[in-house]
């Protein structure tokens, strides 16, 4: 009867990892695991050529690097394409409800701080039906990592236009052309003050795998948008930035520390309001190059960074945009906890009851 | 001079005034001095759902109303032996309740003819005649508070703040109330406001000591202890039980308690009360929404938590969604409906029993969902133990009903023995079930029809969950027409098998030979057993029960209603369990409804009850 699970987890005893940052509360793993050891054996259902296979190969590649018992693994999504992600894996997993995945991983992240959870969602079902969920689980800075996967496109419902289509995208559901203006959600999760935020890309693997490092390194809240292409309805939608030809004149690769370049010509410079600008390195000179800095406390400048790519893909920042220390949310109620306990006692239900004015019939 | 002092059994006194004005707490302490000195209690607050309507209008009069005896009470009362009015909106809210010759105190500093004008009487009642029939009290309330705390630094604002302690006072000493309590809860309260205090104590001695010594009271009243079971008591609301409730079932079960809500009338008292718990282990999480509310407690229990969440209708709608996702994920989950007033906003501070079939049916597709409903205040104490207990043992969420009458009501309540309470330690899962070290998370207990909890954390049990339909076993996707059909079908029968576990229907007949059965469920179970004593008192016969389980309904309802040649079930509704019954059972019961957010009275139901029993003879 009585309660021993406060601060720990039922299932697994609270150990530290001094791998990760953002897995300080996991235990550490005896196993060395292998790409293999995270394949389920559900046969993946996506379409051929789907973005998705990419991110899953890599994702199940890079688990083995995080050290973690694999039963300390669990995957939460909604609905949508990539949300059959966790039927893929071996860990434990939650294949929810559309949009929800960020709230029914901040309940499981929040009483459980000795796993790592990953919430998998798309453009649709996480900017859309549950853009509510995400953006109050990234201001509590609930230890998460969101992948959001973008195609820009409602894939499972079958090609209507998404939160991020472009304004004037032609679809089933927008014969002449869509009228919304889409969501960045990059700036979204900066506006949300999420404390790491990163946008990658699904075909490239060593990228991809570097943010994933870099998130699991991040106590709190992490934000990766993924873009991810769709053959069906949506194809070749990032084709510029995957082109040999074009994508290093496209693409800011962002590096802490280093200054912001895009290809061999132009780089990102500071105008008198802290606005950001992209220039001709020749003109401008080397010395004004800003240098990327994921550590600033105000999310301004990052912010900055995430409103340079319009008009789209003309030049278009990837990496860590934002990369800040704050306390995560279910390390702050374990807190609570241990604290009440300290100065309270543990409770004791016969006393609890008894408490208040009571009075005796004999 | 000597007072009279009149023994009566019992007193029904009703506080009202304007929402400032302190009548919730000044009921509230009436009913603590009154609990303490051991009468039987039960409470009615009736308050609007503004924070602070416009001062002196009828939507901001505010109301508590109190029925104390020297026996076994029932219910809050029928209609106000006593009416404390603190200013003319209150008594044109409340006149109408009082019957002939029942004792009305009206504070006549507040009937000012601005104030009157401002809720339509045309001349003032308390001068006019126009209460003549009753036993009219006119006590300058406001200014008597003021001239006894003219030696205070404080200011008049603050003194008159104060009428509300005066008049309480003045109750206290007419009904012989103990004043310890009152002295130190006012103590505690303003510890950090020595003036304040000391002037609010001093507003109840000076109301104490008006009683005394004015001619306009000639008598005092006493109503003696009533002859309770031995034990020990406090009285608790509604919210507060259920609260003490869910705390009991994590600690009896070894779960820890995790609550996701968002706030909302009636049922935030809830959160408020779990959130100070937290040296439980408790964690409770205010969410963004109703949705996430629920999402989150699914979330936590699926890592191995007595995941909970609270709420009120238009919650419920918004939660069903996850509440399906719940039952097919076959997990356990609690969700605590306190039902008010609907449809849409409705009333929220106005009580109702309307979710039933929402409870029962408001999901899609085939979803069966356990649903109980507690029956008193202190009732709500054992629903919540016993909502863990079905969760737990079969991995479902179970929805309780509860409602705005039971949420804020309150009666004495007997500390059950913590020692006595069932245990409901919960084993997770930890080995594999099925062939060759494989874990199936759907292979089945065969007698319970749960599936096993294998938590996070636990090493090869890696499984995963979702809401497209499973496999009988693996628990992996599945769309064969024929597993689909198994599992719709083993849903239901897993819900249907808890009535194999649940303690047949409670039937009070005492004389056996009833032809009349009134049958009730949730909050009604008081007015429906008042009414029923009525018409014993009166000669009658009958017989009666109530439901605390609706789904499952205990396994010998059907045969209970085929016993009894008429059956009649009253609700706070357009009658949902009588269509239920109906469907169920094939029996005509007659349904009797009213839905004006307010509990049935004794009188109304008896005066239904005999009806019936005339029509069956």
């Amino acid at each position: 009867m009585p309660n021993e699970t406060n601060g720990a987890a039922p299932g697994g005893a609270a150990a530290h990892n001094d791998g990760f940052a953002g897995l300080r509360l996991v235990p550490r793993s005896d196993t060395t695991y292998k790409m293999k050891d995270f394949k389920s054996d559900q046969e993946v259902r996506w379409c051929p050529g789907c973005g998705d296979y990419a991110i899953l190969a890599a994702f199940q590649s890079f688990l083995p690097e995080l050290g973690v018992p694999r039963e300390n693994i669990a995957i939460v999504s909604g609905i949508g394409c990539s949300s059959r992600f966790p039927y893929y894996l071996t860990t434990y997993g939650m294949h929810s409800i559309h949009g929800r995945a960020p709230a029914v991983a901040t309940g499981l992240a929040a009483s459980r701080p000795d796993l790592s959870v990953w919430v998998i969602t798309g453009d649709g079902d996480g900017l859309s039906i549950g853009g509510n969920h995400l953006i109050h689980a990234l201001r509590r800075n609930v230890n998460i990592n969101v992948l959001l996967f973008n195609n820009r496109i409602y894939g499972l419902t079958k090609g209507q236009y998404s939160p991020t289509s472009e304004p004037g995208m032609i679809t089933k559901s927008s014969p002449m052309g869509s009228l919304d203006s889409p969501f960045n959600p990059v700036s979204l999760a900066l506006g949300a003050e999420a404390t790491f935020v990163a946008r990658t890309v699904d075909s490239d693997r060593k990228h991809l795998q570097g943010v994933l490092r870099a998130a699991a390194d991040h106590q709190g809240a992490s934000f990766i948008e993924i873009y991810q292409n769709c053959p069906i309805f949506n194809d070749d939608a990032f084709e510029p930035l995957k082109d040999a030809g074009e994508r290093d004149s496209r693409l800011l690769r962002m590096e802490h520390g280093a200054p912001l370049r895009i290809g061999a010509d132009r780089g990102v410079v500071q105008g008198d309001y802290g606005e950001l600008s992209v220039a001709d390195v020749a003109e401008v000179g080397e010395d004004r190059l800003v240098r990327h800095d994921a550590h600033r406390a105000d999310p301004g400048y990052a912010f900055a960074l995430s409103r340079l790519d319009r008009p789209a893909f003309e030049h278009v920042p990837i990496g860590v945009f934002r990369d800040v220390d704050a306390p995560s949310y279910d390390e702050r109620m374990a807190e609570q906890l241990a604290e009440a306990e300290t100065t309270q006692g543990r409770g004791d239900l016969a006393g609890l009851l008894a408490s208040g004015d009571t009075w005796t019939v004999r | 001079m000597t007072k009279q002092v009149q023994q009566i059994d019992r007193v029904i006194i009703r506080f009202a005034g304007d929402s400032g004005d302190g009548m919730q707490l000044t009921g509230d302490r009436f009913t603590q001095e009154t609990a303490s000195f051991g009468n039987d209690l039960s409470t009615l607050p009736n308050f609007p759902a503004e924070i602070r309507a416009p001062a002196g209008t009828l939507p901001g009069v505010s109301s508590f109303q109190l029925h104390f005896a020297d026996h076994d009470i029932m219910t809050p009362g029928d209609a106000p032996n006593v009416l404390v009015a603190m200013n003319p909106a209150a008594l044109k809210a409340n006149i109408d309740d009082v019957p002939n010759g029942a004792m009305v105190i009206v504070n006549t500093d507040e009937f000012t003819k601005r104030n009157l004008t401002k809720v339509g009487y045309g001349s003032n009642p308390v001068e006019d005649g126009s209460l003549a029939e009753f036993k009219l009290s006119s006590v300058p309330l406001t200014s008597m508070t003021v001239k006894a705390l003219e030696d205070f630094e404080i200011s008049k604002k603050d003194a008159e703040r104060a009428k509300n302690m005066f008049a309480l006072g003045l109750l206290s000493w007419m009904y012989n109330r103990p004043t310890e309590g009152t002295l130190g809860f006012l103590k505690a309260k303003f510890a950090n406001k020595p003036v304040i205090m000391a002037a609010n104590l001093a507003a109840f001695q000076a109301g104490w000591n008006f009683g005394e010594t004015t001619e306009d009271f000639a008598v005092s009243y006493e109503v003696k202890p009533a002859p309770l079971p031995p034990g020990t008591y406090r009285n608790i609301t509604g919210n507060l039980a259920i609260s003490y409730g869910l705390i009991a079932g994590s600690q009896l079960s070894g779960l820890p308690l995790f609550l996701g809500s968002y706030p909302i009338t009636p049922a935030s008292d809830i959160l408020h009360e779990l959130s100070k718990h937290k040296r439980f282990g408790i964690r409770t999480f205010q969410a963004e929404d109703e949705i996430a509310g629920v999402g989150a407690a699914l979330g936590a229990a699926f890592g191995g938590a007595l995941g909970v969440t609270t709420t009120s209708g238009p919650g419920m709608v918004l939660k069903a969604e996850t509440i399906g996702l719940a039952l097919m994920t076959e997990l356990p989950l609690l969700v605590i409906d306190v039902q008010r007033a609907g449809p849409s906003t409705g009333m929220p501070t106005k009580t109702e029993q309307s979710d039933l079939l929402m409870a029962m049916f408001g999901r899609n597709g085939e979803s069966p969902v356990p649903v109980l409903a507690p029956r008193s205040p202190a009732d709500c104490f054992d629903i919540a133990v016993e909502a863990t207990r079905i969760a737990a043992t079969y991995r479902t969420p179970v929805i309780v009903l509860s409602d705005g009458y039971l949420a804020n009501g309150s009666e004495p309540w007997r500390l059950p023995d913590v020692e006595n309470l069932p245990d409901l330690t919960v084993e997770f899962t930890t080995e594999p079930n099925g062939d060759d070290g494989a874990f199936l998370p759907y292979q089945r207990d065969p007698e319970t029809l749960a599936r096993p909890w294998a938590v996070p954390g636990t090493p090869g049990l890696e499984h995963r969950l979702g809401g497209i339909e499973k496999s009988d076993g693996t628990g992996n996707i599945s769309y064969t027409p024929s597993n689909h059909d198994l599992m719709v079908r083993t849903r239901q029968a897993k819900i249907d098998g808890i009535a194999r576990d649940i303690p047949p229907l409670e039937v009070d007949d005492p004389s056996g030979d009833a032809d009349v059965l009134v049958l009730g469920w949730g909050g009604t179970y008081g007015s429906i057993g008042a009414a029923v004593r009525r018409v014993r008192r009166a000669g009658g016969t009958v017989a009666q029960a109530h439901l605390r389980h609706i789904n499952p309904f205990p396994a010998d309802l059907g045969e209970v209603l085929r016993r009894y040649d008429r059956v009649l079930v009253p609700e706070i509704n357009l009658g949902q369990l009588a269509l239920l019954l109906r469907g169920r059972f094939l029996v005509d019961v007659i349904s009797y409804t009213k839905v004006n957010g307010l509990p049935f009275k004794a009188e109304e139901l008896a005066g239904v009850l005999q009806e019936v029993i005339d029509r069956a003879e």
